[in-house]
């Protein structure tokens, strides 16, 4: 089968996964969409890397991975701090950083 | 053919369904579904390496570190959240429609000619793991060294984080 | 020769280590420092003048370069220094004159705050006067000029507390400028005109391409508009009226700079570009005639002055005009001897001066003072001196200059400024001798405490005094007129004059030359008999002659009005101008305007622009989501293509 069935899932995960950053208000729910994303763009890798034969595909998502652990950790560590402070999960709250 | 299509599906309505779900715990059980559709398609590319580290970091570790801050928290609470500019949410949802309906025509237009119809000889010969293993510790020796870094500096920052007060 | 280096340097070196460190230093060292780096400087420059005169004349003409300045294309100058015998006057006066000030001072200044800068300054000056003589190209010699120019207003605002002190620093300077700009465009008009700004291919240029003199054309602008600067520096009509003005400054420097150096820059250099001048006969005509006036319009002023160092001021005036009237009538070694020998008895009359002032406590009006005669009897004797020398009495040395001018004048056949100089000689020997009486003799006319504390002045400034009375007496030995001997110093001045073309002489009578000299003395007698008469044997006689003539004495005690006049004619519009069109109109209006115009628009949008960042992630995740729309349609479009 060709690639481009791979390459419309990879474009609709990352479609849905943008739209969640954008409507959902809850912080760790947007974290959850942002890894969505990342996914959608990793199948692309992969499709790729395994129809032309090249290893570098796979290389670059373990990197996504890495990045996304790293992301998550302090990602949620934030959250936690924001949680403590000002007891709620709402980004639209935490926008004191503004003109 | 068939498990493609059966694994895009699951792995497309659990995304959905993180996106629609109202309590976060739903939502990253159901990411969790679709990183472990994800993985059987990676199966189905031939990347078992890939497809093996997506249920254990991905779908085991990380997701439980998500799992935990969630429970942490305030797990099952349906209280709507305060939100500051309502018109956001139908905003991303027609820029998002947007992107797709742009993206897709743009993969179909897209001259895939010069890829091969078929997953090509990637099982054959030597393993995918060691040539994986082999790219990262040849040629992305560097990066490689430098994610270590990364990762350090993530450690440090939630821990700073977590402290108490801050 | 190698050491004509030394000659500036080592008062630069002075200045440097005063200015630099003297702070720190006591004052006998600072005195030491300033002293010693000028009285090396003219013992170096004695011995160089001293191997100058063992050389034929024609080879009297050493070239030192130092390094080339400023190289730009065809344009090329060098930090030359230049020998000759002009210069070589030159620099013995401003040395020697200098020393004896310099020592002068450390009597005079003891007192003073500031001791360190004022010695600093001092040693400044002598390097850039050194400089502006020694230079062989316009372009050091404007270095020099402009140096010795922010000396002269550094030093006039000395006291820089008293505002007096500071308006007439800033008046000497703006004024100088004034002539500054003509000086300068003289020289871009010279290099312009001759490609080169050395003072040897300049006038070999002029002495070949304009073998006699010339009507109306390059040289002659060239020459009036060197002319303006020498004016400005000079203190000429019309641009004189800083001179008086500088006497805010301490006694030596009045001394050093506004009697004996710097002023004459102008002669100097009227002299040094003799070459152009002399083919430029409309040009010379000015010089002269300018000379003239301001001879006479000072010396009328000097007549009614109160302040002892305004006479003298005027005085100066009065004798720069002399000397640019000897230029101007083609007498430039004449112009070169007044120069000197008026160092020498100008610069006594102004320490004496100082001394005066010192034993008064202050105190400068010479209606307060009086019978100083037997309390400071050195500075007495040593004015006198300087007095009769002024006037013109033989055998001092003001005669053999002084006359030199006049028989010029009448020789080149310039009876008019003959006359003007002859009575100018008899007013100059009136107001000397008015100030000597009414300083030194008559009844005490201070108050008890300046009298309680009137005393001789000390040695560091009573010897320099006696130096100079001395060389205000054998001064003029050096150029005897033609009926009583040789004139040296003419025939050693030849070899600087040899691409001038110096008008032939008419050959007159050693008699009429006789006889108009005696004619000159008998002016000049006429001159201290009246002043005697006045101010010693009829005491009230003055202020009855003052009474009757009360619209002419008003007129010279106002110094013309000229003052006033400029005031009306340019200060006043011009600050008026600025405050009113290029303060509140241009500055304020345009220039603020359009500044704060840009602030405010920027300001504006950014109020607008600032709701972009209102602290929403949503609302910045949004706009990223917008722009990847943008990017997806503009490569959409590229493949549709």
């Amino acid at each position: 089968m060709s690639i481009l069935p791979y390459l419309v899932l990879s474009a609709l995960l990352f479609t849905v996964g943008t739209i969640g950053v954008i409507v959902k208000k809850n912080i760790i729910a947007i974290f959850l969409c942002i890894e969505l994303m990342l996914n959608g763009a990793n199948l692309s890798f992969v499709a790729f890397s395994s129809y032309l034969n090249q290893v570098h595909g796979q290389v670059f998502v373990f990197f996504v991975m890495v990045v996304a652990a790293a992301e998550a950790a302090v990602g949620l560590a934030i959250t936690i701090a924001i949680y403590r402070n000002r007891n709620t999960l709402s980004v639209d709250d935490a926008d004191i950083m503004k003109w | 053919m068939m498990l493609f299509y059966l694994l895009g599906t699951i792995a497309l309505a659990a995304a959905v369904n993180v996106v629609a779900q109202r309590r976060v715990f739903y939502s990253a059980l159901f990411l969790i579904i679709c990183l472990c559709a994800l993985s059987g398609l990676y199966m189905l590319l031939q990347a078992p390496f890939i497809a093996a580290v997506q249920v254990i970091v991905y779908a085991g570790a990380i997701m439980v570190l998500f799992l935990f801050v969630i429970m942490l928290l305030d797990p099952f609470s349906a209280v709507p959240l305060s939100e500051k500019k309502r018109y956001l949410g139908y905003l991303g949802i027609a820029m998002g429609t947007a992107t797709l309906v742009l993206l897709v025509p743009f993969l179909l237009s897209y001259d895939l000619s010069r890829v091969p119809r078929n997953v090509t000889g990637m099982a054959a010969g030597t393993g995918i793991t060691r040539r994986i293993g082999e790219t990262i510790f040849k040629e992305y020796l560097l990066p490689f060294e430098v994610t270590s870094v990364l990762i350090l500096v993530a450690i440090i920052g939630a821990v700073i984080l977590g402290k108490k007060k801050i | 020769m190698d050491f004509l280096w030394l000659v500036p340097a080592l008062p630069l070196l002075g200045s440097a280590i005063n200015g630099l460190l003297g702070k720190r230093l006591p004052k006998p060292v600072i005195s030491l420092v300033a002293c010693g780096s000028v009285g090396v400087s003219f013992l170096v420059a004695a011995g160089l003048v001293l191997s100058l005169i063992q050389r034929a004349p024609e080879e009297r003409h050493v070239v030192q370069t130092l390094f080339t300045w400023i190289a730009a294309g065809d344009f090329v100058a060098t930090a030359e220094f230049l020998l000759d015998p002009l210069s070589a006057v030159m620099i013995l006066v401003v040395t020697g004159v200098g020393f004896l000030i310099h020592v002068y001072s450390i009597g005079y200044m003891h007192a003073e705050d500031g001791y360190y800068r004022f010695f600093s300054y001092l040693n400044l000056f002598m390097f850039s006067m050194l400089v502006l003589v020694l230079a062989s190209n316009f372009l050091l010699m404007f270095v020099g000029w402009e140096g010795v120019g922010l000396c002269s207003y550094l030093l006039i605002g000395y006291y820089f507390d008293r505002k007096s002190a500071g308006d007439a620093g800033k008046k000497a300077f703006i004024v100088n400028r004034i002539g500054d700009v003509g000086f300068i465009l003289g020289i871009l008009l010279i290099f312009a005109t001759f490609g080169s700004m050395e003072f040897d291919g300049v006038f070999r240029q002029i002495s070949q391409r304009f073998p006699a003199e010339t009507g109306l054309g390059i040289l002659t602008g060239i020459a009036l508009l060197l002319f303006v600067g020498a004016t400005g520096k000079s203190a000429q009509i019309p641009l004189y009226v800083w001179l008086p003005d500088a006497m805010e400054g301490p006694t030596p420097v009045s001394a050093l700079i506004h009697a004996a150096t710097m002023v004459t820059a102008g002669v100097y250099m009227v002299v040094r570009c003799s070459p152009i001048y002399s083919r430029a006969p409309f040009a010379l005509e000015v010089v002269a005639i300018v000379g003239t006036l301001t001879a006479f319009m000072a010396a009328t002023i000097g007549l009614v002055q109160t302040d002892i160092k305004r006479v003298l001021a005027y005085s100066t005036v009065s004798q720069l005009g002399y000397m640019f009237a000897a230029a101007g009538v083609g007498a430039y070694s004449a112009g070169i001897f007044h120069l000197m020998t008026h160092a020498f008895f100008k610069a006594l009359l102004f320490l004496g001066a100082g001394s005066v002032i010192h034993a008064m406590g202050g105190e400068q009006n010479l209606l307060k003072m009086g019978g100083l005669r037997k309390h400071t009897p050195i500075t007495f004797l040593t004015m006198v001196v300087a007095a009769l020398a002024i006037s013109g009495i033989p055998p001092l040395a003001g005669f053999f200059s002084k006359d030199e001018i006049l028989w010029s004048a009448w020789a080149h056949g310039h009876p008019a400024i003959w006359g003007v100089g002859l009575v100018t000689a008899g007013l100059t020997a009136f107001y000397m001798f008015r100030l000597v009486f009414l300083t030194f003799s008559g009844e005490e006319r201070m108050d008890e405490h300046t009298r309680r504390h009137l005393h001789e002045s000390p040695a560091s400034m009573t010897v320099p005094l006696v130096i100079l009375a001395v060389l205000s007496v054998m001064g003029g030995w050096v150029g005897l007129p033609a009926w009583m001997g040789v004139n040296r110093f003419a025939a050693f001045l030849e070899p600087s004059l040899r691409f001038t073309a110096l008008s032939e002489h008419e050959p007159a009578s050693h008699a009429l030359e006789a006889g108009l000299a005696v004619l000159s003395v008998a002016v000049a007698a006429f001159g201290i008999g009246a002043a005697y008469n006045l101010y010693v044997v009829r005491r009230e006689s003055a202020q009855a002659l003052a009474r009757r003539f009360a619209g002419l004495h008003a007129l010279l005690s106002h110094k013309y009005y000229v003052d006033e006049i400029y005031d009306a004619l340019f200060v006043n519009p011009a600050v008026t101008g600025s405050r009113e069109v290029l303060w509140k109109g241009l500055d304020v209006g345009i220039i603020d305007g359009s500044v704060n115009g840009v602030g405010r628009t920027i300001q504006g949008s950014a109020d607008l622009l600032k709701h972009l960042q209102n602290g929403l992630v949503r609302s910045y995740a949004s706009w990223i989501l917008a722009g990847t729309i943008a990017a997806l349609f503009y490569i959409y479009s590229l493949i549709r293509r």
